[in-house]
């Protein structure tokens, strides 16, 4: 993994591998949309909402995928020092929050008329709306702290990030441990309750939107560590212009 | 008496925020590594 730990060499992959995501990602992302608003069928009790689906489950994947790209870096962190993973963690941070809040919005777009009502404090929807809480402390907490510190110096972001990962489960499992107006899962690891009209498209917006997080993630990344070394640069400036 | 409601109402505003959003992303991540990593190439410069 320290392999890939030097900033030079993830500057050279991310410069080719960044527009390759997004690219790829806009492009399979969109033809997903496009399939499931006019060629996927209208869902038998749902009728035409069920098309808000190939938004909102690719968002509430991503939103809890971006959580645990931040434990996963705070781990890293905390355990091996990885010079990229706070800036991996920090690069997670935006996307994550935006397509956890999509997620709620679309959710909420759903539920008036699938369930008659725009919210309910379910435990599905509750702990998805602490997640968009916790992304937004988290944000917080990370700013706060003085960015130009070396990694493993600034432990606090690395440490909410680790503990904030208990909610993903909580997540996951809440339409399961408790009665819920939230579906349990349609989609297991191996098979799926789902047809196969609805399933290509899902799993195709699925991948899309996967990609432009990755594509963003790096393009996050590449900011950050530009705005790094500018910052040490012009502090190296003007320690060589004072006169002692 | 059941209230009546379009569907497609319900799908376009959900489309219109995902997708905004998620365009929205993607342009300001573009735009701050640009003007990020031309900053730092000001500052390598003597």
């Amino acid at each position: 993994m320290h392999g890939f730990a030097n900033p030079a060499r993830f500057l050279r992959n991310a410069r080719w591998l960044m527009p390759l995501c997004l690219g790829v990602g806009l492009g399979v992302a969109g033809l997903a949309l496009i399939w499931g608003v006019m060629l996927a069928p209208a869902e038998r009790l749902q009728g035409e909402t069920v098309r808000i689906m190939y938004l909102h489950v690719p968002a509430a994947w991503l939103g809890m995928a971006g959580w645990m790209g931040i434990a996963g870096a705070s781990l890293a962190e905390l355990v091996w020092r990885h010079p990229l993973a706070a800036i991996a963690a920090r690069a997670c941070a935006l996307p994550g929050t935006v397509f956890t809040a999509v997620c709620l919005l679309t959710g909420s777009l759903w539920g008036r008329p699938a369930w008659g009502t725009w919210w309910v404090w379910d435990g599905r929807l509750t702990s998805m709306l602490v997640l968009l809480f916790l992304y937004f402390g988290w944000i917080a907490l990370s700013q706060a702290s003085d960015s130009s510190a070396g990694a493993g110096e600034n432990r606090a972001p690395a440490i909410f990030g680790l503990v904030g990962a208990v909610n993903v489960p909580i997540i996951h499992y809440s339409v399961i441990w408790w009665n819920s107006q939230h579906q349990p899962p349609s989609i297991t690891l191996g098979k799926s309750a789902m047809s196969g009209d609805f399933l290509v498209p899902l799993l195709a917006a699925m991948l899309g939107f996967t990609l432009i997080f990755a594509g963003v993630v790096l393009a996050r990344m590449r900011a950050i560590l530009a705005d790094q070394q500018a910052e040490a640069r012009l502090r190296r400036k003007a320690f060589s212009q004072v006169e002692f | 008496m059941r209230e009546a409601m379009d569907p497609w109402t319900f799908v376009v505003a959900s489309y219109a925020i995902g997708v905004g959003a998620t365009l929205g992303m993607v342009v300001w991540s573009l735009i701050s590594m640009r003007r990020a990593e031309s900053r730092r190439d000001r500052a390598r410069k003597p």
